[in-house]
């Protein structure tokens, strides 16, 4: 008790604070789960961005800074990581898009939402594998 | 003892200029307009991108280098740069509960957004203006 006193007002209200459970308690659902999927390829796209940038970067640097990053791009792990960056983008865009639509207020309906969330799934994983068809096709 | 200390001070005085007064959406709608030009630009971007993949030098950077492939990359690159920043932002918020941990990486945050942006920015124009000064 004396210890806790001893502390400021603001860092013993920090310790105090209820704290809300966390994801693990919660049954899954669709809609949670591509809400922590919309969080996660964001943060997966932060990462992806600094890729591009570096490539933008070792383009502009010249030849041989750019040979290095063709090698690693056209590596079996570079491919990798460029597949799970095209569907990471894939996915935070229709997760935006259905953020716009219930930005509208529209949308919020269970049936809705269900299938708004199974769509987000469901349309990245078909737009990655149309993207890298039609870029293999069209070499 | 207690009348002697009140302030002149209205209640609103008090308040006034504390607080989010008319900023309080502002991250809400510079994300969402920030994520609409994301959306259009991404198609572009994926065409370039898709064009320029595994290609050697001469010919990634013709492509890169385009004024329109430049002008779309520039104002992707700006617009990521600050979408990101939004986004981390919250993540930092929310999940770092030790405040001076979560001001530093707030900063740190928008440095290296900051920083991705300019250096996007400065390979691009670099690329497209040594284009036509060739």
């Amino acid at each position: 008790m004396a210890e806790v006193q001893a502390k400021s007002p603001a860092r013993r209200l920090e310790d105090i604070r209820p704290l809300s459970p966390h994801l693990q308690i919660y049954k899954w659902t669709w809609t949670m789960a591509m809400s922590v999927f919309h969080r996660m390829t964001g943060l997966a796209l932060y990462a992806g961005t600094v890729l591009i940038v570096g490539w933008l970067l070792a383009l502009a640097a010249g030849p041989g800074p750019y040979e290095c990053a063709r090698w690693l791009m056209t590596s079996i792990i570079g491919k990798l990581v460029l597949v799970a960056y095209t569907w990471a983008l894939f996915h935070h865009l229709l997760g935006g898009v259905r953020h716009f639509i219930w930005d509208t207020g529209a949308g919020f309906e269970r049936d809705a939402r269900m299938a708004l969330a199974k769509f987000t799934l469901v349309g990245s994983i078909v737009l990655t594998i149309a993207f890298w068809v039609i870029v293999a096709l069209a070499r | 003892m207690a009348t002697q200390n009140r302030s002149f001070r209205t209640p609103r005085a008090n308040v006034t200029g504390l607080g989010a007064a008319h900023h309080g959406t502002e991250h809400f709608w510079r994300q969402r307009l920030t994520a609409l030009a994301n959306a259009l630009l991404i198609i572009p971007f994926l065409w370039i991108l898709a064009a320029a993949y595994g290609r050697d030098y001469a010919s990634a950077a013709a492509i890169v280098s385009h004024p329109c492939s430049a002008v779309v990359l520039l104002l992707l690159v700006v617009s990521v740069a600050i979408h990101m920043r939004i986004g981390m932002t919250v993540v930092i918020e929310d999940y770092l509960p030790n405040r001076a941990q979560r001001v530093v990486a707030v900063i740190a945050n928008t440095f290296f957004c900051a920083a991705v942006g300019l250096v996007g920015v400065f390979a691009i124009v670099k690329l497209s203006v040594g284009r036509l000064l060739l």
